[in-house]
């Protein structure tokens, strides 16, 4: 073999493995759409949902207060995408009034080896004006998460799960909803667009139902307990987690208030 | 223009005579390419630094088409335009590497040339993994650092098809000294090197920041020395001189463009909600001296291997001046 000949198959050997790389990777791509509308598959197979006697379900209800001065909220600049409008601004700690809003609640520990089926209707999340809402989300694992696009511009969705599959996918204006759900339990999932690079979102994943967000006034509302002891979690994005022990007896409504601490700089 | 080099070697071998052959077209593609190579790193940092990296969610094609260009609004602005430059990259690429194979007589500027090729294929390659495999940090800091090293074989190229290169008869002075010039060039490289990939780790979240930092007074001193042993012993070797100059410039440049890129990301930064104007121009300024202080020092040790060779005992020179090399 020459030393030109050589050469000339190093080049084709270099561009062959390119393509072939090329081509594994874009039958890799083909499958993403496949599971575009398809349920993720759960790590086990559920089981029957374990009975709870309606007559006899407690609630958990209380506010979440912010223990210090109210963070100014930063401006957010979208000015690089005319079809971003309106006013945004960063929802990383929201309080209104000492209460604070975004936090997830949801019951850590207490209820055993007990299932529960899992709700058929779909929980939204919505991007508008180049937000996301509700920028803090709960959903049971394996429910459906309908996505939808209500901008003039298209917004890719895109899941960092530390546990779950990751996937990243764009969704034009006025282009279906894109339904999803999340296998395994995971808190604070983020959620971002890399086409605006201010949205993010976080959903979180639990088993059972057991979970809420605080609203605007920082309340929340977790009904339809068995009695019995528990680990209630109050998770929050920067502030991190706090948990409280509660113990809930038959038809008890029981008031757990939790505050956060502003985070160290 | 014709330069004929056919020398007895220190050793006494003869050289085989190399004919090199000036050609402006191929030369002036071939500083075209090293252009927009510098240009297409500055696009590449754009991407990271406004984090648009997985704003076309597909790859090779854009949105599922291989042609179309979309709305460049938000972060598509940034990765589409990377990936516009990169084609033109590499369509550069390509003719250069058969303008090379067609006119250079030089075989290993022809290899290098075809080397480009390879180079920007797995450089193209990488860059659609680190899309489909969204962003894992060791493939975006390999993707990072393979296209420092294109660059600094863009400019490579430049240098050697440049009329200077090929009509100079160069001066040649042996190095006596320990280590020599060359080992400190080469030494240089390695640390740059070194750098460029955690510098990029870090930008790619993949390791903090102190490593960089860290190593970052390795590279002052290490190139400080190169520059300064270059400027007192050889500055009237102009190659050699220039390229020096330039390299300690650049140095202090980049650790000013460090600084302000630390202050806006890492120590102000650290919360802001989305890429803000200064650290983006600050991060991108850094990576581009950054490219152009590693591509400078492979100019200063090729020049040094030209003009400067280093000295063996069995290679004592008998009459400086006249040898040359290609």
């Amino acid at each position: 073999m020459n030393k030109k000949t050589g050469w000339t198959g190093i080049t084709i050997g270099i561009v062959a493995l390119g393509a072939l790389l090329v081509l594994g990777a874009c039958s890799k791509k083909e499958e993403a759409p496949a599971s575009n509308s398809m349920a993720e598959q759960p790590a086990m197979s559920a089981p029957a949902a374990t009975p709870i006697d309606p007559a006899t379900v407690a609630t958990i209800n209380g506010t979440v207060k912010f223990d210090g001065p109210a963070p100014k909220a930063s401006k957010i600049d979208m000015s690089q995408d005319p079809g971003c409008k309106g006013s945004n601004e960063a929802e990383n700690v929201v309080v209104n009034g000492g209460d604070l809003a975004n936090v997830f609640v949801y019951v850590k520990d207490g209820l055993g080896n007990r299932t529960f089926d899992v709700p058929k209707d779909p929980v939204v999340l919505e991007q508008q004006g180049c937000k996301y809402h509700p920028h803090v989300l709960g959903v049971m694992a394996g429910q459906t998460v309908q996505i939808k696009n209500s901008d003039p511009t298209t917004h890719n969705i895109h899941p960092t799960p530390q546990n779950n599959r990751e996937w990243n996918e764009s969704q034009p204006p006025s282009s279906p909803a894109i339904e999803k759900n999340f296998a395994r339990e995971e808190i604070m999932l983020p959620v971002k667009c890399n086409q605006h690079p201010w949205m993010k979102m976080y959903i979180n994943v639990v088993k059972t139902p057991f979970y809420a967000v605080t609203d605007k006034d920082g309340k929340y509302e977790i009904k339809g307990l068995p009695p019995g002891d528990y680990t209630i979690a109050f998770v929050q994005e920067k502030l991190g987690e706090q948990d409280q022990k509660v113990t809930v007896a038959a038809k008890d409504t029981k008031t757990v208030d939790q505050s956060f601490k502003p985070a160290a700089e | 223009m014709t330069a004929l080099f056919s020398q007895p070697s220190p050793r006494g071998i003869t050289l085989k005579a190399i004919r090199a052959t000036y050609n402006r077209g191929h030369h002036r593609l071939a500083v075209v390419l090293a252009c927009w190579t510098f240009l297409l790193i500055i696009a590449g940092a754009l991407v990271t630094s406004n984090d648009a990296g997985l704003s076309v969610p597909d790859w090779p094609t854009s949105f599922g088409s291989w042609y179309k260009i979309p709305k460049l609004v938000g972060g598509v602005k940034f990765e589409h335009t990377h990936r516009m430059i990169a084609q033109g990259a590499g369509l550069l690429t390509v003719i250069l590497a058969v303008w090379t194979w067609r006119v250079e007589k030089r075989r290993w500027l022809r290899v290098l040339a075809y080397a480009a090729v390879g180079t920007v294929i797995a450089q193209g390659i990488l860059g659609g993994i680190t899309v489909l495999f969204y962003l894992p940090p060791a493939v975006s800091s390999a993707h990072a650092a393979l296209a420092q090293t294109f660059f600094c074989i863009a400019v490579a190229i430049a240098l050697f098809t440049g009329k200077r290169w090929i009509e100079e008869q160069p001066r040649v002075e042996f190095d006596q000294r320990r280590p020599s010039l060359f080992t400190l060039t080469m030494l240089s490289i390695f640390v740059l090197y070194v750098q460029l990939v955690l510098g990029a780790m870090f930008r790619h979240h993949g390791l903090s920041w102190w490593p960089h930092v860290a190593n970052a007074v390795v590279v002052s001193f290490v190139l400080a020395w190169t520059a300064v042993r270059a400027l007192t012993v050889y500055s009237h070797i102009e190659a050699v001189r220039r390229p020096a100059i330039a390299m300690l410039s650049l140095v202090i440049a980049q650790l000013c463009l460090g600084f302000t890129a630390f202050l806006t990301r890492v120590a102000w930064g650290r919360n802001a909600v989305q890429p803000e104007l200064p650290m983006v121009m600050a991060t991108v300024a850094h990576v581009a001296v950054g490219a152009l202080l590693l591509a400078t020092a492979v100019i200063l040790a090729i020049q040094v291997w030209r003009h400067v060779p280093v000295a063996f005992e069995e290679r004592v020179p008998q009459a400086q001046g006249d040898a040359s090399t290609a």
